[in-house]
C-alpha cells in the first residue's frame, strides 16, 4: 500500500512509516503567532514552566489583526508579545508586514515536506506550497513555543481531482466555494484534503493559496498542493539554496475519498448567509442590494487578486451607494499592486486603500457592519456576527464578482461587465 | 442533574465569542459575552455544571481559545454534540473542557435534566439512556489534569515520534 502525501511528511519527519489515525508527536518546523492567540500562547508557555522557546529561529511573530493597535487593550497586548519578542530573541515583523499567512508563505517560513503551525485557523493555507500546515489553539502553541513539538491525529486524504479550464472571469475562489459546497461544512473534519488535477497543476501560487485557505472551511485539519515547477519557482527566491525534490501521494496511496470537479462550466460562485458551505451561482442572488464591499484579506488580498479586479473595473468608478474597503495582504503585495499603478485606480474609482491587515474579515477592529447592513467580501467567513452587528449579512465571493458588484451597488455576474 | 442548554448545527466561534470581545483572555470576562447576541439569556441565567447540547460541527471556524474559556468560565464542564470541529475539539480538551460526541442530541430538548456519566458512555434524560462515544484515557489525563498546561509541565521534553503515542 502506497502513501499519501500528507503520510509521507509525517513518515519523513518521524523517520518511521507513519499511517493515517497514528497518534504521534511529531517536530515542528515553524510556528506562528499573531496579536489576537499569541498572548495566551505565551501565558501558557510560562505556566508550563517555559523559560527558552525552542528555537527563536522557527518562531514567527507579527501583529495583524488589531493593526494599528485600535484599542488600549490591543495597543497592551502588542506591548506584552513585543516584551516576549526581545526576552526571547525571537524576530517581530511587528505591524509592518501584513497579514500572517500570506508574510508565512512569502517570507519563507515555509517549504515544501515541512510541518508548520499557526495559531489561526487558516494557517492551513500554506499548504499550497507543499507542506503540512495547520490551525492550533493558543495552549497548544504554549505547548510548542517550551518543546518544539506537538501531538497530531495524522489525518486520511480527501482527493479533489479538479480538471478543465476556467471561463473568463472564473477561478479559483470560485472554485473552493464550490468545493466548499460540495463538501459541506464538516465533511472534512479531522481529514487533510489535497488538491490535484491539471486545473491546479496550471494554478498560479496566487490562487493555490485561495483554495488551501479555506480547507478549514470543511473543517480540515490541513489542504495541500503537491509541490511542483511553480511551487519550486515560488521557493526559489524564498528560501536560499533550497533545491526540488520529488513529493507526492503515491498512485495506490489509500484516500478516504476522490472527489472529481470539472472547473469548464463553473460559474461564479456566492457563499450566501451565514455559512460558507452556502455557495450558489452567482445568478441566483444577482440584484442583492449591499452596502460594504471588502476586497482583501489572508484569503484574496494578493496582487493577482487585485489585478482580477482592475480588470473588471476598467475606467469605470464604484458605486457611490456603497463603500469600497481594498486592503492588501502584505507589504509586498502592495508594493506590486502600487507599482502596477492599481492603488491609484482604485482610489479615484472611490475605493478606501488601507495599509496590510486583517480589516473587516474578522469582526474586531475596523469597517464592522450596522444591524441590517449587508457586506459582499473576498474573505473566507460570512458566519452571523463575523463582521459586525449579528444582524448583519455577509456574502462571499470573488475579487471579480466583488468588484463588479462595487460598480453596480448590487451583487452582479463579473461576466455580464 | 444539570439544565441542558441547546443549540443547533454549526455553531460557530464567532457565535460564541465574536471577535470585539478577543482582547480579553479572562475566562470569567470572556464568559459576560458568550453567545452575545445569539443567545442572550445563556451568559445570565446559566449555572456552573449545567451542560451544552448542541447538533453537528459545534465550534467550527476560528482557533480562538477564548471559545472554550467563555463557555468554561459560566461554568460549563461538558458538551455533548453529534460532531465537534476539530481545533475548538483539542482547545477544549487543552482547557480542560470535556467534549462528547453523542448521536442523539436531537433528543435532547432545552431546559431538560440531564446526568452524564461519561466513563460508562452514557447520558441519562428523563430516565432514558443515550450513548456517547468514548474518550481516549490521555485525554482524561489532559481535562482531569485541569487541561494541557498540567500535563506540559510534568514534561523534561516532548516523546517525540518514536516514543510518541501520548
Amino acid at each position: 500500500m502506497g502513501a499519501t502525501i500528507v503520510e509521507k511528511i509525517f513518515s519523513s519527519k518521524c523517520s518511521h512509516k507513519i499511517q493515517a489515525g497514528q497518534v504521534v508527536m511529531a517536530p515542528v518546523d515553524a510556528a506562528m503567532i499573531h496579536d489576537i492567540t499569541g498572548p495566551l500562547a505565551i501565558q501558557k508557555f510560562y505556566e508550563m514552566k517555559g523559560t527558552q522557546v525552542f528555537d527563536h529561529k522557527k518562531i514567527v511573530m507579527l501583529f495583524d489583526h488589531q493593526v494599528p493597535a485600535d484599542s488600549i487593550p490591543a495597543a497592551e497586548n502588542h506591548v506584552y508579545m513585543r516584551k516576549f519578542a526581545r526576552d526571547q530573541g525571537i524576530h517581530n515583523y511587528d505591524i509592518a508586514e501584513g497579514v500572517c499567512h500570506q508574510v508565512v508563505v512569502e517570507k519563507g517560513h515555509v517549504a515544501p515536506g515541512e510541518i508548520v503551525v499557526g495559531a489561526d485557523s487558516h494557517t492551513c493555507m500554506y499548504g499550497a506550497v507543499g507542506a503540512f500546515a495547520t490551525g492550533i489553539g493558543s495552549t497548544d502553541m504554549g505547548f510548542v513555543l517550551k518543546f518544539g513539538a506537538l501531538y497530531f491525529r495524522v489525518p486520511e486524504t480527501i482527493r479533489a481531482d479538479v480538471y478543465g479550464t476556467f471561463q473568463n472571469r472564473v477561478g479559483a475562489k470560485d472554485l473552493i466555494l464550490s468545493i466548499v459546497a460540495d463538501i459541506g461544512a464538516d465533511g472534512a473534519t479531522y481529514k487533510a484534503i489535497e488538491f490535484f488535477g491539471d486545473t491546479i497543476q496550471q494554478m498560479d501560487m496566487a490562487g493555490r493559496m485561495t483554495c488551501c485557505n479555506m480547507a478549514i472551511e470543511m473543517g480540515a485539519k490541513a489542504g495541500i498542493v503537491p509541490p511542483d515547477a511553480t511551487t519550486w519557482k515560488y521557493m526559489k527566491d524564498r528560501r536560499a539554496g533550497i533545491k526540488p525534490f520529488e513529493l507526492k501521494s503515491d498512485s495506490n496511496a489509500m484516500f478516504a475519498e476522490q472527489r472529481r470537479y470539472d472547473v469548464s462550466n463553473l460559474q461564479p460562485q456566492v457563499a450566501v448567509p451565514h455559512n460558507v458551505d452556502l455557495g450558489v451561482p452567482v445568478s441566483k442572488v444577482a440584484g442583492t442590494h449591499i452596502d460594504q464591499v471588502f476586497i482583501g484579506s489572508c484569503t484574496n488580498g494578493r496582487f493577482e487578486d487585485f489585478v482580477e479586479a482592475a480588470e473588471v473595473l476598467g475606467d469605470r468608478t464604484f458605486s457611490p451607494s456603497l463603500r469600497v474597503i481594498i486592503i492588501p495582504a502584505s507589504r509586498e503585495e502592495y508594493l506590486k499592486t502600487l507599482k502596477a499603478g492599481l492603488i491609484e485606480k482604485f482610489v479615484k474609482a472611490g475605493a478606501l486603500v488601507e495599509a496590510p491587515c486583517c480589516g473587516p474579515c474578522m469582526g474586531g477592529a475596523f469597517g464592522l457592519l450596522a444591524p441590517g447592513e449587508v457586506s459582499l467580501s473576498t474573505s473566507n467567513r460570512n458566519f452571523r456576527g463575523r463582521q459586525g452587528s449579528t444582524d448583519a449579512k455577509v456574502y462571499l465571493c470573488s475579487p471579480a464578482t466583488a468588484a463588479a458588484s462595487a460598480i453596480t451597488g448590487e451583487i452582479t455576474d463579473p461576466r455580464e461587465m | 442533574m444539570m439544565r441542558v442548554w441547546k443549540f443547533g448545527d454549526n455553531i460557530d466561534t464567532d457565535a460564541i465569542i465574536p471577535g470585539r470581545f478577543l482582547t480579553i483572555y479572562d475566562e470569567k470576562e470572556l464568559a459576560k459575552h458568550a453567545f452575545e447576541g445569539i443567545r442572550d439569556d445563556f451568559s445570565r441565567l446559566a449555572h456552573d455544571w449545567d451542560i451544552i447540547v448542541a447538533g453537528r460541527n459545534f465550534g467550527c471556524g476560528s482557533s480562538r481559545e477564548h471559545a472554550p474559556l467563555a463557555i468554561k468560565g459560566v461554568g460549563i464542564r461538558i458538551i455533548l454534540a453529534q460532531s465537534f470541529a476539530r481545533i475548538f475539539f483539542r482547545n477544549a480538551i487543552n482547557v480542560g473542557l470535556l467534549p462528547l460526541v453523542c448521536p442523539d442530541t436531537d433528543k435532547i430538548k432545552d431546559g431538560s435534566l440531564i446526568v452524564v456519566k461519561e466513563r460508562e458512555g452514557i447520558v441519562l434524560i428523563d430516565g432514558k439512556e443515550y450513548p456517547v462515544e468514548p474518550v481516549p484515557e490521555f485525554v482524561y489525563r489532559i481535562v482531569e489534569a485541569a487541561g494541557l498546561v498540567e500535563y506540559a509541565k510534568q514534561l523534561k521534553e516532548a516523546p517525540i515520534c518514536t516514543k510518541s503515542r501520548l
